[in-house]
């Protein structure tokens, strides 16, 4: 394991997230009005965001190949309908990662 | 004091159950990547960011470039620039409390200190960072936990990465139900399929960001119509 790299990697992502929790409150000071637009982004931007994040998670699928997605497909369904039902966050997450699981180990 | 602690800790219940769960899966996770508990517990400490974190055990374990963590920190975190904004009039006059509480500001802590939600005889200050502090303090316990967990009992973790995938799906979900307004998250969505069938795994998000970002600007005068007609 190289240490260097881990301690690095950590440090790069730990300033970086402290840095945008920072930047607001050294641009924007209280007294001023936050221009409209970036109210407007920061109103729907995390929508996009987290479609794209699950997108990301789903990158290296291959549906070309054999078992071709469905372990994933069946999985996000789970988490979808149970999450529609429950509304449980540690619910549709629990149950949704028990089911991959047993789908990758077991069925496919 | 002792009524302040008592409302911190009853409003926290639901971070605490959830920071412990999904910092235990993180833990997991990363000791299933073989990284220990230092590392575990460091980047919870240092980071304490949970969807980047998991994101990050996919970048270290795969060695990826320091640019690229970069990138993809910027791009996955970006939002906490929007919690920060909508936090300035409430951390205004916090003092000495106020770079911890700015750290400290994730997704759900924004999400019980945005609303004045607490007793009126409570110092609001103290709330805050009370508040700020038992979630750090979870989190931080959370992800401890689940590299202990992980490294002593020997269990099959293949598919255990897909808990990440759970939780987004979940929080996409809950945004989704939440909101009669699906145009953003169909945006996010079709802009990650079309950049990540063009440039590939290795690289689509910043591309995905800036579609994301014209298709909204684009979209603005229309989206504020919906807005007020809705």
């Amino acid at each position: 394991m190289d240490n260097t790299y881990l301690i690095l990697s950590i440090s790069v992502i730990a300033v970086i997230t402290a840095a945008l929790r920072f930047i607001p409150f050294a641009v924007f000071s209280a007294n001023r009005k936050t221009p409209n637009i970036i109210l407007y982004l920061g109103k729907y931007l995390p929508y996009s965001i987290m479609a794209m994040l699950v997108v990301y998670c789903l990158k290296s699928v291959n549906l070309l190949v054999s078992p071709f997605g469905l372990p994933e497909l069946i999985g996000v369904l789970v988490v979808v309908l149970l999450h529609i039902w429950k509304r449980n966050t540690l619910l549709s997450i629990a149950v949704g990662t028990a089911c991959y699981m047993m789908l990758v180990q077991i069925v496919f | 004091m002792k009524s302040l602690f008592k409302t911190v800790i009853i409003k926290t219940l639901p971070v605490m159950t959830g920071y412990i769960a999904l910092g235990i899966g993180f833990g997991i996770l990363f000791s299933s990547k073989g990284y220990g508990i230092i590392p575990s517990v460091l980047m919870a400490a240092l980071v304490y960011a949970g969807s980047m974190q998991y994101v990050a055990i996919n970048l270290i374990s795969g060695g990826a470039s320091l640019i690229t963590t970069a990138i993809t920190t910027l791009l996955v975190n970006a939002r906490h620039l929007f919690y920060g904004i909508s936090m300035l009039e409430k951390y205004k006059g916090a003092g000495k409390k106020k770079p911890y509480l700015i750290f400290a500001l994730t997704d759900e802590t924004y999400s019980l200190l945005c609303t004045d939600d607490y007793p009126k005889d409570i110092d609001k200050g103290k709330y805050q960072l009370l508040v700020s502090l038992f979630n750090h303090i979870y989190w931080v316990t959370g992800c401890a936990l689940g590299s202990v967990i992980g490294s002593a009992i020997p269990f099959n973790t293949a598919g255990i990465d897909f808990c990440m995938t759970a939780l987004f799906v979940t929080i996409f979900t809950e945004q989704w139900l939440s909101t009669k307004q699906h145009i953003p998250a169909i945006i996010g969505l079709l802009a990650a399929i079309i950049c990540l069938l063009i440039f590939g795994a290795d690289a689509f998000l910043i591309s995905t960001m800036v579609l994301i970002s014209v298709a909204l600007i684009l979209l603005k005068p229309w989206l504020l119509k919906e807005e007020n007609n809705g």
